[in-house]
């Protein structure tokens, strides 16, 4: 199925991601390999940056160089002198589906969509329609005083919000990819919603496929204002692209008091991939941040979803799916702080392996002294597709009060042969079977998901499962 | 030519121990068979082993629907020949809801050459007609968005099963005590879906304990099985003196396999 494609280094690692379609890109750009403190000041003047956020790239990179690779979680082995770390895309900003590039088109094409299934490609139609209905949409947002754009955007057009609050969640030494990523990011989302404000409806990251959105080092932040709402989806089933294998994202979460922040991300790295991805929110009294993370593909997938409820009556959900396969390990999690009294938290992490491949939990909860009354609760399930694969759980809890109640509950389990059984004895397939199975393990992520997003991400673990059994 | 499902000195063991020791029965649609037999006897294992439960090896014998070998057909391939059986402990399948999992059950049983993946009953066409089924057997529509067996009550799992055999309408279905666990009124709901379902279409072999499902689906021939065979048929005199005296008489009757 993947012989017509030209990659070259896809064939490295294992079996061949089902979605790894990639066309010739074209660069208007391309700094050259490595990294110093030159590059790091050519990507700043590419971009014509304000003095201080070349000061903030430079003083990242010094903290870059001073932390060792971590050595807990996945096994890293990146040569970081044999990375491009700027790659600005020819076509940034596509403002209809004709300016999309004909290659990018050719890739949805590609990724395997029977005639039979012309729903789905209806709701690619659909995303064009909503992306020319958005253009009125976004009319009305910032009418309501809603700022939803790219992070280098929002440099250049609202550099006090923008410095305000850049880097105050997530600063360059906390972890020696955050460091990373603050002195060479580009790309991601920025959006702020004033007070009271409530967008119903899902602010997509502007195209789904648009390049400045998918960088290998994005930086996201968004600032929800007291009593506001708003629910954020990014990624898409299409393969990231890439012609690198380091992925760093940092994405920053400010929920005000009384606010509410959803962010839904669907990932589905090539299994070459390292992504190692820093995303923390902060939630003020009153406030709900819930994460939704799907992650599938890629060689090495770190991330941890974190809530710092920093007021009373805080609240984090973060629900996580981890998908595993040969060649890939999936060290995800999530991480909830209580800082304050009557916050409460609850964790749901799904994962699957299978081929081979290796999915860890790894999580923390934390719960400060004078958090009274705090509540968490932890609920991690592990399914097993074959004896070669591996699930590992490192749930780390750290009580400093004691008036608080924290649960949490770990179950792994194989694909029951009385489940094929039952399922096979109705006339379906065993592999058919098994993807259902799969599907109804992961369904508690579907349900939350955008329509469009649940339809490719069923659609993707059938993919996933193709030739699993028998 | 009217269908018929072949069992022929069937002997099958189940993790090297041998339970069926050559089962003779043979079945035609129309008819109903009742299967009755103390606990342990292999009632439940002549099911598992016709459907194909990879647990189940036969050792001897053979099992034909119209000369056609099933032994040598993966389970998914017997259902789609027209064989069915209602579990009498039917697994949970967290996440999915019935109506997804009858709809690819259904997709495929109707069109056996059906490939993963290829089309499906259009959703609306089979929702209509779930919604008919499960009126037809007095159930919650409700029912249709829960997930598969995941949280039901007894009663529940046996209606779900009979359900799926409205839906699924298989030439032979064998019904493992569905009756177990069920109140009177419920027996009696049961009995009656049977019988509105089989129709003269099916071949229905009864596996219970209790007159009362057999109350609606008179059987033309009782079976009664001891320590892995068939010991004595007869007509449904025999399923009312077994349901009054017990196997006692049996016993007595087959003492080289009661002292087993």
């Amino acid at each position: 199925m993947a012989t017509d494609v030209t990659s070259t280094r896809l064939d490295v690692i294992g079996e061949i991601n089902k979605y790894d379609f990639r066309n010739e890109e074209h660069y208007v750009f391309k700094a050259r390999k490595g990294l110093d403190a030159g590059v790091v000041r050519e990507i700043s003047a590419m971009k014509d940056e304000p003095a201080w956020m070349l000061d903030f790239r430079l003083k990242s990179f010094e903290v870059f160089e001073s932390k060792p690779v971590p050595r807990w979680g996945g096994s890293i082995d990146i040569d970081f002198q044999n990375v491009y770390y700027y790659i600005k895309p020819t076509d940034r900003q596509e403002h209809s589906w004709d300016d999309v590039p004909a290659e990018i088109k050719t890739t949805f094409d590609r990724l395997g969509i029977p005639e039979a299934e012309k729903k789905y490609l209806a709701g690619v139609k659909a995303q064009y329609e909503s992306e020319v209905v958005y253009g009125s949409l976004r009319e009305e947002l910032s009418r309501q005083g809603v700022i939803f754009t790219d992070t280098d955007s929002a440099l250049r057009d609202h550099p006090d919000l923008l410095r305000e609050y850049f880097s105050t969640i997530i600063p360059p030494a906390d972890n020696k990819f955050a460091a990373l990523n603050s002195a060479v990011w580009s790309g991601g989302s920025f959006i702020y919603v004033p007070p009271g404000v409530r967008i119903e409806y899902p602010l997509q990251a502007y195209f789904r496929i648009n390049a400045a959105n998918m960088g290998q080092f994005e930086r996201t932040l968004i600032i929800v204002d007291e009593g506001a709402y708003v629910h954020y989806v990014e990624g898409c089933t299409a393969p990231m692209y890439s012609t690198e294998s380091l992925h760093s994202a940092v994405v920053e979460v400010i929920a005000k008091r009384g606010s509410r922040v959803r962010y839904t991300t669907i990932q589905n790295w090539a299994n070459n991939i390292y992504n190692l991805v820093t995303k923390r929110a902060v939630a003020h009294e009153d406030a709900l941040v819930e994460w939704i993370d799907g992650n599938l593909g890629s060689r090495l997938t770190m991330k941890y979803p974190s809530v710092y409820m920093l007021g009373p009556g805080a609240r984090a959900e973060i629900l996580s799916v981890a998908f595993a396969s040969a060649g890939q390990h999936q060290d995800a999690g999530a991480k909830v702080v209580h800082c304050a009294p009557h916050t409460s938290s609850r964790i749901v992490s799904k994962s699957i392996s299978k081929n081979g491949g290796r999915a860890s939990y790894r999580g923390l909860v934390k719960v400060e002294r004078g958090a009274k009354k705090s509540k968490s609760s932890v609920v991690c399930d592990a399914l097993i597709l074959d004896p070669k694969s591996r699930s590992d759980t490192y749930p780390y809890i750290e009580l400093e009060e004691q008036d608080v109640t924290v649960g949490h509950e770990a179950s792994v389990s194989r694909i029951g042969e009385e489940q094929l059984f039952y399922l096979t004895s109705r006339g379906l397939t065993e592999a058919e079977a098994s993807t259902m199975i799969v599907s109804g393990f992961i369904e508690p992520l579907i349900r939350e998901l955008p329509m469009e997003y649940a339809v490719e991400m069923n659609r993707l673990i059938e993919l996933q499962m193709e030739g699993t059994v028998g | 030519m009217s269908d018929t499902l072949s069992i022929c000195d069937l002997c099958v063991s189940v993790a090297g121990k041998p339970i069926l020791r050559g089962v003779d029965l043979e079945i035609r649609r129309g008819e109903v068979h009742a299967l009755m037999g103390p606990n342990g006897s292999g009632k439940s294992t002549l099911g598992f082993a016709v459907l194909g439960h990879p647990g189940y090896e036969v050792t001897r014998g053979s099992l034909e629907l119209d000369g056609e070998d099933l032994l040598v057909l993966e389970p998914h391939e017997r259902a789609r020949r027209g064989l069915f059986m209602a579990f009498q402990r039917p697994v949970a399948i967290p996440g999915v809801k019935m109506a997804d999992f009858l709809r690819h059950a259904a997709s495929n049983v109707r069109n056996p050459a059906r490939k993963e993946g290829e089309g499906l009953i259009p959703m609306r066409e089979f929702r209509k007609e779930l919604r008919e089924k499960m009126e037809q057997l007095r159930m919650d529509p409700q029912f249709a968005r829960r997930y598969v067996n995941d949280g039901f009550s007894g009663g529940e799992m046996k209606r779900a099963e009979i359900l799926q055999m409205a839906v699924l309408r298989p030439k032979f279905a064998i019904l493992d005590e569905t009756d177990s666990g069920l109140d009177v009124d419920a027996v009696r709901l049961a009995s009656r879906s049977i019988a509105e379902i089989g129709g003269r279409e099916m071949g229905i072999l009864i596996i219970t304990h209790h007159e009362q499902l057999l109350e609606h689906n008179p059987p033309q021939y009782t079976h009664v099985m001891l320590e892995g065979r068939i010991v004595e048929t007869g007509g449904p005199e025999l399923a009312a003196e077994l349901h009054k005296q017990g196997y006692d008489r049996l016993r007595a009757d087959q003492p080289a396999a009661a002292a087993r």
